[in-house]
């Protein structure tokens, strides 16, 4: 569904493709130069880079969710990235993963709605010895419970009522 | 066309074209080897499936036929330990993230992986790996078919069937690892994605990842 945004996005996606040739195999500095740029991959800007490169807009899409590089949602203004390294994963990292979820109604690698939180899962941050860890906008925070989650939402301006509903990963 | 070139498979001989590739040569011939990914019009094979191995004289370990070109005088072997074991292993890898229930399936016995194990005598059970139970959503948009990718061996033979026989290419591989899956652009349902719904993939899928309607109903 094309938004508002999507004008500006298709734009740059344009001139992005612009100053390539435009052969199959630029796809991936062509992806990497619009995640740069936009921060992810619109849907409608793979489509874009697909028909003018004349490949199947599946073999986009397959490059895309094949590199762990690319995010086919736009980051959030809060950027939640919970630790699923080793030492985290012992500790409970995915039950910390699954209170985010439900919490913002939204799954790993998704964005809500409103783009104030994206949610993404990391390796090893480099503190294992503070896990289950989680990075919420470039700030560590150590042994994280379910209700710490809460809180980390709630200093960050985050109401219940506001989950409503996630960004459509629909077509 | 090149003149004929004589080969030995389990010593029997046989012709085939130079430049073929021995997988097809061999089942030209109506010797049987196991095989899920190979295209015989394709010239860069995937060889993804690891099922095909044979052993010829004169390489020190097994290889994959669907990408060994045929040479005169060849001499090849199907069953060997070593193909034995690299077989069933590769089988029961497959197995262990495929949802079996045959009496389930629309393909039952006219598919390729029973044949595979009627074949070589394998079991169609998963004892000592642990078994990948994906439960994905199936998809029965186009109507006359159903894609189950539970039931998918990631042979790639529906993406290859979609895009260069029907000339449509909606169809291919998409995320990694175990969530590795065969989908279209942004995993949407197939009727939406542009199928003309030639059914070219479904006659080209050798599991139970595509079947027609008729075969769930009959
Ligand atoms: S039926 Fe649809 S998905 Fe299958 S090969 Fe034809 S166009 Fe492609
Ligand atoms: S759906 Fe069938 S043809 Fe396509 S990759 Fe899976 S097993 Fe192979
Ligand atoms: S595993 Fe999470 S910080 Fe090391
Ligand atoms: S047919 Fe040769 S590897 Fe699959």
């Amino acid at each position: 569904m094309p938004d508002v945004e999507n004008h500006d996005e298709l734009r740059q996606v344009t001139e992005i493709l612009q100053r390539h040739s435009l052969e199959p195999g630029n796809l991936i500095p062509i992806l990497q130069e619009v995640q740069e740029e936009l921060q992810y991959l619109p849907r409608e800007g793979m489509r874009l880079v697909g028909r003018s490169l004349g490949i199947p807009e599946v073999d986009v899409y397959s490059v895309a969710t094949f590199y762990n590089q690319f995010r086919l949602n736009p980051p959030g203004r809060n950027q939640i990235k919970v630790c699923l390294g080793t030492a985290c994963h012992m500790m409970g990292g995915y039950i910390i993963l699954d209170c985010f979820e439900r919490r913002l109604n939204v799954h790993e690698g998704e964005t809500t709605p409103d783009r104030e939180f994206s949610l993404e899962r990391v390796a090893c941050v480099g503190c294992c010895t503070l896990a289950p860890v989680t990075v919420v906008n470039e700030k560590t925070e150590g042994k994280v419970t379910p209700t710490r989650v809460d809180g980390i939402l709630a200093g960050l301006g985050f109401k219940k009522d506001q989950a409503a509903g996630k960004v459509e990963a629909e077509v | 066309m090149a003149a004929k070139v004589k080969i030995t498979i389990d010593g029997r001989e046989i012709e085939a074209s130079p430049g073929d590739r021995l997988l097809w040569a061999a089942l030209d011939s109506g010797i049987y080897i196991p095989h899920l990914c190979g295209i015989r019009e394709e010239n860069h094979p995937p060889a993804s499936c690891r099922l095909c191995f044979v052993e010829i004289a004169g390489m020190p370990n097994p290889v994959t036929s669907c990408t060994q070109p045929v040479t005169a005088g060849m001499v090849v072997y199907t069953r060997s330990s070593q193909v034995d074991r690299l077989v069933r292993r590769g089988f029961q890898l497959l197995l262990s993230a495929y949802h079996l229930r045959c009496g389930e399936c629309p393909k039952n016995h006219t598919c390729e992986i029973r044949r595979i194990a009627k074949e070589r005598g394998l079991k169609l059970r998963v004892k000592d790996l642990r078994p990948l139970d994906r439960d994905l959503p199936v998809d029965a948009s186009a109507g006359d078919f159903v894609y189950d990718p539970n039931r998918c061996v990631l042979c790639g033979q529906c993406a290859w069937a979609c895009r260069h026989r029907a000339g449509v290419g909606i169809l291919g591989f998409v995320r990694r690892g175990m969530e590795r899956r065969i989908a279209t652009f942004g995993e949407a349902p197939i009727l939406a994605s542009g199928c003309t719904r030639c059914g070219e993939c479904v006659k080209a899928c050798p599991a139970g990842g595509l079947t027609f309607q008729k075969e769930a109903s009959g």
